[in-house]
C-alpha cells in the first residue's frame, strides 16, 4: 500500500489495463466507430485514425498516466499538488464526468431493459415505434417534460445499484475483480456477434461498405479533425479518469507501455465490433432489398432500432443472439460509468477526507436523483443535449486547457523524464512535440470550430432557451462550480501531502 | 470483397493487433 495514496492499489498490472481498457471501453465503441469509417472514406479513414492515435491519443493517455502516477491523487489533487491555482482543473473534468454518469445510467438502464425485452422479443415487427413510443413513452418537445417512465426508472436504479456495489468494495475488491469479469465476458460476446454477423448472407457486402477506401476523402480536413475527435472521446481523456485510474498503480509501475496496450486494445475493439456491426447491416439490406446506405445508422438508433430489426429477420435464435447484444451493450456501459463515478467518487474523497463508503453513497445516491430527469418523456432531448455540450465545452476544451498547463506550464519534459524510467520502453522528444503543439492545435481549431457552428446553427434544431439552460448552461455550471469548489479548504491527510513539494 | 476493402481490412489489423501483440509481448518479458 502506497503511504501517500487514501487507501488503494490496484492489484495487478492486468487489473489496471482491464480497468482502463475497460473505462474507454464504451457505448461508442459500438455504436459510433463503424459509422464513422463508413461516413468518413471507409478504410481510408484508417490513415487519420491512426494518426491521430500515434499523434495525440497515446500522448494524452501517457500524459494524463505519468501525471496522475506522479501526483499521486484524485484530478483535483494532482492539479492542486502541481499549483493550488489549477485545481479547478481537476474539478472541471470530474464535474462534467459526474453529470455524464446521470445520463449515462439512463442508456445503460434501456440496455436492461431491452435485455428483458429480448425474452419474446417484446419490439415486435416495429422496433422504432416500440423504442420511441412504448419504451421511452416519447413526449412532443422538451417543453413537456411528461411523467416518469417507470420501467425505466426501475433500470436505473438496478444501474445505479450495481455501481454502488461494485465501487462500494473500493479498487482492487470492486473495480479490479469487476473489470476481471466484465472485459473477458464483452471480448466473447462480441466475438459472437461478430462472428455471426459476418457469417450472414449479404454480410460481406456490407462489410466491403465498411472499409472500401475512397483515399480522395484524405484530402478534405473534415476527416482529419473528424479522427482526431473520434481517437480523443474514445480513449477517456480528459474526463479525470486516468489520471485517477494511474494513481492507484504502485510507484515502480509501467506508464508509456500502459498507454500503448490501453490504446490498441480500445480501438482493436471498434475496429472487429465494426466489422460485425456492418456485417448484420449488410445482411438486413440483403434481407429487406434495400441499399446499406439506407439501413446504416449509429448511436441509440442502432442499438434500439436497427439492432432489433436485424435480430427479427435473423434465421434462428433470435432471443439469444439478442441477449448477447444487449448483455454486451450493457457490460460496455458498466465498465465506463464505474470509472465515471470513480473519478468524481476520488475527488470528493481526497478533498473533504471522506471515507469511500461514504463517499460512494453519498454520490450514487445524487446521481441516482440526477438521473430522473432522464426517465421522464422529454429524457431522451435532456440526454441529447446536455451529451453534446458536456462533450464539446467539458471534455474537448479541458483536453486542450490540459495540454498548455501541463505541456507548457509544468512542462512536458519533466512528465517524460518521470515516465521513461519507469516504462518497458521510452518516448522521446517528439512526445513533448504532440503535447505542446500538435494536440492543442487540433483540439483549439475543433473548438473554435465547432463554437462557430454552435452559434450559427442551434444543435438538432432545439429551441435556444433549451441549448441556453441544458446545454450551455450545463457545461458552464461544471466549469464555475469546479472553479468555486477550489477555492475551499483541503480536510485531513492530503491537505498535509499538498504541503510537500512535488519533484 | 473489393482489393481495397481487403487491403484495408489487413493495415487495419496488422496495426492495431500486431501492434497490441508487441507491446503486450513486452509487458510479459518485463514482468
Amino acid at each position: 500500500m502506497s503511504a501517500e495514496n487514501n487507501d488503494a492499489q490496484w492489484g495487478s498490472r492486468l487489473g489496471f489495463i482491464l480497468a482502463a481498457v475497460g473505462s474507454a471501453v464504451g457505448l461508442g465503441n459500438i455504436w459510433r466507430f463503424s459509422y464513422m469509417v463508413y461516413d468518413n472514406g471507409g478504410g481510408a479513414y484508417l490513415i487519420p485514425y491512426f494518426f491521430a492515435l500515434l499523434t495525440a491519443g497515446i500522448p494524452l493517455l501517457i500524459l494524463e498516466f505519468s501525471f496522475g502516477h506522479k501526483m499521486r491523487g484524485s484530478a483535483p489533487f494532482s492539479f492542486a499538488r502541481m499549483g493550488k491555482k489549477w485545481e479547478w482543473l481537476g474539478w472541471w473534468p470530474s464535474l462534467v464526468s459526474f453529470v455524464i454518469t446521470t445520463y449515462y445510467a439512463v442508456i445503460i438502464g434501456w440496455s436492461l431493459n431491452y435485455i428483458v425485452y429480448s425474452f419474446g422479443r417484446v419490439w415486435g415487427k416495429n422496433p422504432e415505434s416500440f423504442f420511441y413510443k412504448s419504451h421511452l413513452n416519447l413526449s412532443s418537445g422538451i417543453s413537456e417534460i411528461g411523467g416518469i417512465n417507470w420501467t425505466i426508472l426501475l433500470g436505473v436504479a438496478a444501474v445505479w445499484f450495481i455501481n454502488y456495489i461494485i465501487l462500494y468494495k473500493g479498487i482492487e475488491e470492486g473495480i479490479e475483480k469487476a473489470s476481471k469479469i466484465f472485459m473477458p465476458l464483452l471480448a466473447v460476446f462480441m466475438l459472437i456477434i461478430t462472428i455471426r454477423g459476418i457469417t450472414l448472407p449479404g454480410a460481406l457486402a456490407g462489410v466491403n461498405k465498411f472499409l472500401e477506401p475512397d483515399f480522395s476523402a484524405l484530402l478534405d480536413v473534415k476527416i482529419w479533425l473528424a479522427a482526431y475527435g473520434q481517437i480523443f472521446f474514445t480513449l477517456s481523456v480528459g474526463f479525470a479518469i486516468m489520471i485517477t485510474y494511474s494513481s492507484y498503480l504502485p510507484k515502480d509501475s509501467d506508464i508509456v507501455n500502459n498507454a500503448f496496450i490501453t490504446a490498441l486494445a480500445n480501438c482493436g475493439f471498434s475496429f472487429i465490433v465494426g466489422i460485425g456491426v456492418f456485417g448484420i447491416l449488410g445482411y438486413m439490406a440483403t434481407e429487406t432489398g434495400q441499399p446499406i446506405s439506407e439501413v446504416v445508422t449509429q448511436g441509440i438508433g442502432l442499438a434500439f432500432i436497427a439492432f432489433p430489426k436485424a435480430i427479427n429477420l435473423l434465421p434462428g435464435f433470435q432471443t439469444l443472439f439478442a441477449i448477447i447484444f444487449f448483455l454486451g451493450l450493457t457490460i460496455a456501459g458498466f465498465s465506463s460509468s464505474i470509472s465515471l463515478i470513480e473519478a468524481f467518487v476520488a475527488s470528493v474523497r481526497d478533498k473533504f477526507d471522506i471515507e469511500r463508503k461514504k463517499a460512494v453513497s453519498y454520490v450514487c445516491l445524487a446521481g441516482f436523483v440526477g438521473s430522473l430527469i432522464f426517465t421522464t418523456g422529454a429524457g431522451l432531448y435532456f440526454l441529447d443535449i446536455v451529451d453534446h455540450f458536456v462533450n464539446q465545452f467539458g471534455i474537448a476544451l479541458v483536453g486542450l486547457i490540459e495540454c498548455i498547463i501541463l505541456g507548457w506550464v509544468y512542462k512536458a519534459n519533466k512528465l517524460r523524464n518521470y515516465a521513461n524510467p519507469l516504462s518497458d520502453f521510452q518516448i522521446g522528444n517528439w512526445w513533448d512535440i504532440m503535447i505542446r503543439f500538435i494536440t492543442p492545435v487540433i483540439l483549439g481549431y475543433m473548438f473554435i470550430q465547432n463554437t462557430i457552428l454552435e452559434i450559427s446553427k442551434p444543435y438538432g434544431g432545439y429551441e435556444m432557451s433549451a441549448l441556453l439552460k441544458f446545454g450551455w448552461g450545463v457545461a458552464a455550471i461544471m466549469l464555475i462550480l469546479g472553479i468555486v469548489v477550489s477555492f475551499t479548504s483541503w480536510t485531513g491527510r492530503k491537505e498535509e501531502l499538498l504541503s510537500r513539494e512535488v519533484l | 470483397m473489393s482489393l481495397g476493402a481487403i487491403l484495408m481490412l489487413i493495415f487495419g489489423s496488422v496495426i492495431l493487433y500486431g501492434g497490441l501483440g508487441i507491446c503486450l509481448r513486452i509487458a510479459m518479458k518485463n514482468n
